[in-house]
């Protein structure tokens, strides 16, 4: 590990190719790297066949102590029991204690007050740390890149070889700098950041790159913020986000329960310091936005890249000149029920859902909270707020967070993944329109025939409390730049 | 190991950034095995509300029946990483699909289940598109000189990973060859817990 870094490279490297160069365990060809992983996190989802395949092959986990796991996707946020939401959710349950127990894993069930989405635990409990190959069987794994990390989302064939081996084959990725400069409005946040990213790439924009975030407005950012912004790195389809870590980041870190405890403390943030792009490094590519360009954003279609500023019309198919993305548009027009030149400001919606590893954080939840505190959900709309995992919970309600939401209407539930891919029960109707700050708004992503449209936390609440989708800019002021103010400590 | 490795017939899915989500929709995650999923794959496009198989759906046409080759277009597989989704396509009877990009995690779970993924230019895509509309095609793959035989001496070439080709042919198994590294794993390990101890 260290010993990359203790002599001076030649050539600058990227942040991306530092991590990469310091788990190089050996090569497996001309081309492919074998590639040592320091945190393996695992769920009940994408975890039980390679658990079946490493016993039909007679192999054993290697790490289980660089091993940890959760119960997230299919749980119940209404009770803390497995069998709460399905006789299938809670098979999968077992199976995931039982693999577990068996091979001396730790698990975060339902019991354990900590449980909580994977990408919202993982940094919580310290687990994730700069510097790190990090992996799990989920896309969003690249939320922990916020760190400084390399983290990205494998399979479950490759899940059974980390749990056999504690590495996986890699060939090296091209690099993507995102560079983000300058002030983000007051009624912006790295949701729109990153959705704003997104329109400008495309959603196969990333495809083959790992992604660094960099510049004035990431370095003011929040972990939360940072969190939210790697998270739907996936969604541009790169394989991987990444920010340097720096004293945001260490302060965050500190005392945490898996984090380099004392004695080790001064070494390792030493040695994350050392993590950051060389200044005359390389990418192979490059774009540049100015923060302060950045408005609140919001979903009209079926993929990440459909999406407008809130004070946008609805674009007409035609105005697309790319015939297949043309064709595209007018799919997800009739299936969102969406006119060319409608404003999405006059649609009503009947879902609002506050959750998911985008945007399931103290910090959503406050900005969440600001903009609903002595107000009232509309009539008719369904809302809920799923917090990321019990820590996050807690602390909302200490912080008088869940009375807020709990006395506007809004249902208050217990940790889990719920209705940003509706496998437990939490799920949103056929023709319902849902304001929802998860982060995919794929055709019956959350439900058959659901209509998602993706915003930030605020705007999300802003829906619930009119009945409809409204700017935030227009609404208040305070929440976002209370927002902007809080730091996680 | 025949030159050929794969033919059949082709089924043309004109979509871009078709999502994990469409290929195999969660309800179907909960299963804690490998197999079943043929049904499942496409489900929300492939059948109607009442159950039926929507006969507009491109997969539910006669013409297409028994196709093994999806020819389709950008990102494919975009969204999550559940391997259900190369398994639901495979188990359904596909073993090569060619498109003008994939995601990587989808790519990645492909390969890793033996199945042939070909990326072409938007160009070529278009080419193989208007084929198709001539009528059912029955086209040949060779791996071994990376090319689409479409019959009549026609061919197109591909470009693929010389180590992915490789573990095709040779069918290597991809937890074994990483765990002949075994000895230089356990010295990164020994390094490691010495140069970061808190690492663990
Ligand atoms: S919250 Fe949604 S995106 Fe995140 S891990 Fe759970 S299902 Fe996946």
């Amino acid at each position: 590990m260290g010993h990359a870094f203790s002599t001076t490279s030649s050539s600058a490297k990227t942040l991306y190719q530092k991590i990469y160069a310091s788990h190089v365990v050996g090569k497996l060809n001309p081309s492919t790297d074998l590639l040592f992983v320091d945190r393996h996190l695992i769920h009940e989802v994408t975890s039980p066949q390679a658990f079946s395949g490493l016993k039909l092959a007679n192999r054993k986990v290697r790490r289980p102590d660089l091993t940890f796991a959760t119960m997230d996707h299919n749980v119940s946020t209404q009770r803390r029991s497995i069998d709460a939401a399905g006789e299938t959710s809670r098979k999968q349950l077992e199976a995931l204690a039982a693999n577990c127990s068996e091979n001396n894993i730790p698990l975060l069930d339902l019991t354990h007050p900590d449980q909580g989405i994977v990408h919202v635990i993982g940094p919580e409990q310290g687990l994730t740390q700069p510097g790190m190959i990090i992996v799990c069987g989920d896309s969003h794994t690249s939320t922990h890149g916020a760190f400084g990390a390399l983290a990205f989302g494998i399979g479950t064939s490759e899940v059974e070889h980390v749990l056999a081996t504690q590495t996986l084959p890699q060939q090296q990725a091209k690099t993507l700098k995102v560079e983000i400069n300058g002030e983000l409005s007051a009624h912006v946040t790295p949701k729109d950041v990153i959705m704003a990213v997104i329109a400008e790439l495309g959603t196969a924009g990333g495809n083959g790159y790992v992604a660094e975030f960099g510049g004035s407005a990431i370095a003011a950012m929040s972990m939360e913020g940072r969190m939210t912004l790697c998270n739907m790195s996936i969604e541009m389809g790169a394989k991987a986000g990444l920010i340097a870590p720096d004293e945001t980041t260490f302060a965050y870190l500190k005392g945490k329960a898996h984090a380099p405890q004392a004695e080790h403390w001064d070494a390792a943030v030493q040695y994350w310091q050392s993590l950051y792009s060389d200044a005359d490094a390389v990418f192979d590519k490059q774009v540049e936005i100015d923060a302060g360009s950045i408005t609140p954003q919001i979903t009209w279609g079926t993929n990440p890249e459909q999406v407008i500023a809130i004070d946008q019309s609805v674009p007409s198919p035609a105005s697309f000149t790319d015939a297949t993305k043309r064709d595209a548009a007018e799919r997800a027009l009739a299936y969102m029920g969406l006119a060319p030149g409608q404003k999405l400001t006059d649609c009503q919606v009947d879902v609002v859902f506050i959750g998911s590893c985008t945007n399931s954080r103290i910090e959503d939840l406050r900005a969440a909270a600001s903009v609903v505190q002595g107000k009232q959900v509309a009539a008719g709309v369904r809302a809920l707020v799923v917090p990321g995992s019990g820590i996050v919970k807690r602390q909302a309600e200490a912080e008088g967070l869940a009375d807020i939401f709990k006395s506007a209407g809004f249902e208050w539930r217990e940790p889990g993944c719920s209705m940003c891919l509706g496998m437990n029960d939490d799920r949103v109707a056929a023709g319902e329109r849902c304001a929802s700050t998860s982060n995919r708004n794929f055709e019956g992503r959350q439900g058959r025939g659901a209509r998602t449209h993706l915003v930030s936390p605020a705007m999300a609440a802003a829906a619930a409390i009119a009945g409809k989708f409204v700017n935030i800019a227009t609404v208040s002021s305070e929440q976002a730049a209370i927002q902007k103010e809080t730091r996680y400590e | 190991m025949s030159k050929i490795f794969a033919k059949g017939l082709v089924c043309p899915l004109d979509k871009n950034n078709v999502d994990t989500d469409q290929i195999i929709p969660k309800q179907f995650l909960t299963s804690v095995s490998r197999d079943g999923f043929a049904d499942a794959m496409f489900f929300d496009w492939r059948y109607l509300a009442d159950g039926s198989p929507d006969p507009d759906f491109v997969i539910n046409k006669p013409e297409y029946n028994g196709a093994s080759i999806l020819l389709t277009r950008a990102n494919f597989g975009c969204g999550s990483s559940r391997e259900h989704a190369p398994w639901a396509i495979q188990q359904y009877g596909f073993n090569v699909i060619i498109a003008e990009s994939f995601a990587d995690i989808f790519f990645n779970n492909s390969v890793n289940n033996a199945m042939l993924l070909i990326q072409l230019s938007k160009t070529n895509i278009d080419l193989l598109f208007n084929r198709c509309q001539q009528g059912p095609q029955h086209w040949q793959i060779d791996l071994a000189s990376q090319e689409i035989l479409f019959g009549n001496n026609a061919a197109l070439g591909f470009n693929i990973d010389a180590d992915i080709k490789q573990r095709l042919l040779s069918g290597l198994d991809f937890i074994g060859s990483s765990e002949q590294l075994n000895s230089q794993i356990t010295d990164f390990e020994q390094s490691r817990k010495a140069s970061q101890p808190w690492l663990g």
